[in-house]
């Protein structure tokens, strides 16, 4: 099993007919991935084609599920339209709704999570890599790929990802099957300040997944989300558990690209939460090259064994 | 997006946040004519730049003390002419200081006491706090962590608003009654709207003060807006001071490259931003110092690789760079050819090592080889760290 998608999932693209996701919805159809539709208002009874795949396009995410069954969207709309289109997909009752888009003002956020807490659908992102559960074929083909990560260099198995960004998620996957070690599903939250699932969500899914045997967290400076799913790991969590803190070098106060990335007070730095993952029994990886050996550390010493 | 504190209050009288009367000056020529606005007797002359600190500050020609309390206006016009165009230094600006081109002279008020008030997004819940503390005019740090209890809290529900029955906590918790009660009330219901409506990431008065005949005043203001918002604040949007921003951080937002200029000697070219705060650590891990934060985003096209060397190279304390990609889609031969391409253009003449990943990654390095360039190559992050630390040493 996996976490959030399986490779069965059939998944919507919100934003098909731009740039940005028309390319990386090409990317998961290559890649295997059940894309059963795209939705474009005003666009509708088009279809999207990419080699032999033809996906029809909808005017709105009610019209998309009704015709496809769909349970997962994806969204690749522009700053100014997104909180709208993930209310859509929570709106038609999606399990799960993905937002790749990056620059939502920090206000539409807040109301978005407002008006969607309680409801069914779980939000990940915004500003994020996406979701993937890796497929059993050839370099990980034939699984779900939500969002813009390569999905070449994933191999399917038994470790669960969780980051806020992406290119240390792909460093961290990257170097788990170069040591043929696979993953059960790679989760981006994003790094936004306010976003749909924290690290603790995945983390305690991870937990409760039977297929997931040892978890990867990479952090960053601000907030104090890491430091709430460390304390979290210590209580509840005996699989082998690594960790990474990017940012012991960002100065205060400014803001290092990810929006949700600037140290605030004395708490949210990387040295203070790297303290807590020790206090908390994460292995702590020392350098972005040491991710995957922190965690074959960790398994050594409770006995597990990841491939 | 930061703005100056006058900017800051006159977007403040727009939304009903009293504030004593002031004027901006940029230039001593302005200094008579906007001294004229304000009636005669004290007066205060207040340095504007983006930082804090001022009141403790010294000129870089030894003045002392960017905010001057003047008996006189005639005083204050003379400290005036000691500030415009004068630099200083504060806690927060580094050693080089900021150059004042703006003088910010006000009403000084008579204080009956000081307090603090500040509205911004708490993280873990995902809304707007307001916080409050009897003990202002101090570090508001210093405060929540030697007497907490004289700081308090409202988290503001974004679907309802600011709540009456909020606002009289807050007013209860500061300790505010009659007159003043109903002026911070009032107050603090238009400074919320104001972080509301104006996307604002935080609004900060410190202090908020009370006069003794009843007012209640802002006599600071730092303001900041969440600069994706701002394509739908025109008028904030013209509020933006180029002037305290790094000219290098400007012309790299031209190419949709987020730099931040630090003060190591090791410049770093790095697809992501997580990467690319990593690979600043990893810099230091293995004893260097990391020059800048720079990241090119998922596409690192030519054009953006060339303007982020040539970026690069206009820091003179620069002496190896690091460039780390890891190319998830993009092709990594590609990016080879698009870092020499930007190493021929620019012509370098500094150590140069490349970590290329991903996506056809033999190629790109084969490339890299070919090249004849002197690139060298690593293989991890830490061993192409390693590398760059021992070429700079």
């Amino acid at each position: 099993m996996s976490i959030l998608i399986q490779p069965e999932t059939k998944i919507l693209v919100q934003g098909i007919t731009g740039d940005f996701g028309g390319r990386h919805a090409k990317l998961s159809l290559d890649y295997g991935t059940r894309v059963a539709g795209g939705v474009t208002p005003g666009k509708g009874g088009q279809f999207f084609e990419h080699k032999e795949h033809k996906v029809p396009i909808f005017n709105s995410v009610h019209d998309a599920v009704a015709a496809t069954g769909a349970t997962v969207s994806v969204v690749f709309v522009p700053p100014p339209f997104a909180a709208d289109a993930i209310l859509e997909g929570v709106d038609a009752g999606l399990d799960l709704v993905v937002a790749i888009t990056e620059g939502i003002p920090v206000r539409d956020m807040v109301r978005v999570k407002r008006a969607i807490a309680g409801r069914k659908t779980r939000l990940i992102g915004p500003n994020c890599p996406g979701v993937v559960t890796p497929g059993s074929g050839p370099q990980s083909h034939g699984g779900c790929r939500i969002g813009i990560a390569p999905g070449y260099i994933h191999k399917k198995g038994h470790v669960g990802v969780v980051s806020r960004s992406g290119t240390l998620t792909y460093e961290a996957v990257y170097q788990l099957t170069s040591k043929n070690i696979g993953q059960s599903t790679c989760v981006g939250i994003g790094g936004d300040p306010v976003n749909g699932t924290s690290h603790l969500d995945v983390i305690r899914m991870f937990n409760d997944d039977p297929d997931t045997h040892g978890i990867i967290l990479i952090g960053e400076i601000g907030g104090n989300a890491e430091v709430e799913a460390a304390r979290w790991i210590k209580a509840n969590v005996t699989k082998p558990v690594a960790g990474f803190i990017a940012g012991a070098t960002a100065p205060a106060g400014r803001r290092m690209g990810h929006a949700g990335a600037i140290v605030g007070g004395a708490e949210d730095t990387a040295a203070a939460k790297i303290a807590v993952f020790r206090e908390c029994g994460i292995e702590v990886a020392a350098t972005p090259s040491d991710m995957a050996d922190a965690l074959l550390r960790a398994a050594k010493a409770k006995g597990v064994t990841l491939t | 997006m930061n703005i100056h504190e006058y900017q800051a209050k006159a977007l403040f009288e727009t939304f009903g946040v009293p504030v004593p009367k002031g004027v901006a000056a940029k230039a001593a020529s302005e200094f008579d004519p906007a001294l004229a606005q304000l009636p005669e007797g004290p007066t205060m002359v207040k340095s504007q730049i983006h930082a804090g600190g001022r009141g403790k500050g010294t000129f870089t020609d030894g003045f002392k003390g960017g905010v001057k309390f003047c008996k006189t206006k005639a005083d204050a016009k003379e400290i005036a002419g000691r500030m415009i165009n004068n630099t200083l230094v504060t806690l927060q600006t580094g050693p080089a200081g900021r150059k004042v081109q703006t003088v910010y002279f006000t009403v000084a008020s008579d204080i009956k006491k000081e307090y603090y008030l500040a509205i911004l997004l708490d993280r873990a819940t995902s809304r707007p706090v307001i916080v409050a503390s009897t003990e202002g005019g101090v570090e508001i740090e210093k405060v929540a962590h030697e007497t907490p209890e004289k700081i308090f809290k409202v988290f503001v529900d974004p679907a309802y608003g600011l709540a009456d029955f909020q606002v009289r906590q807050l007013i209860a918790g500061l300790g505010f009654s009659g007159a003043e009660a109903k002026g911070a009330a009032k107050l603090i219901r238009n400074l919320y709207t104001m972080f509301w409506e104006t996307d604002a990431s935080m609004v900060e008065i410190n202090p908020l003060i009370t006069t003794p005949t009843g007012e209640v005043l802002a006599l600071d203001a730092k303001v900041s807006f969440d600069s994706n918002a701002l394509y739908r604040h025109p008028e904030i949007t013209a509020l933006r001071d180029l002037n305290e921003e790094d000219p290098k951080e400007i012309e790299a937002s031209k190419y949709n490259l987020s730099y931040i200029a630090l003060d190591g000697n090791i410049a770093c070219l790095v697809n992501g931003a997580g990467l690319a705060m990593s690979t600043m650590d990893i810099i230091k891990h293995f004893g260097g110092s990391p020059a800048n934060f720079l990241d090119v985003g998922g596409g690192a096209t030519k054009d953006q690789v060339v303007a982020a060397f040539k970026i690069i190279l206009g820091d003179a304390n620069v002496k190896g760079i690091f460039v780390n990609i890891f190319g998830g889609i993009m092709d990594c031969n590609v990016i080879a050819t698009g870092i020499i391409e930007a190493v021929r253009e620019v012509g370098l003449k500094l150590p140069l090592v490349v970590r290329l990943e991903g996506n056809n990654v033999n190629a790109g390095k084969a490339t890299l080889a070919a090249s004849g360039l002197p690139i060298v190559s690593g293989d991890t992050m830490a061993d192409a760290a390693r590398k760059i630390v021992q070429l700079v040493a």
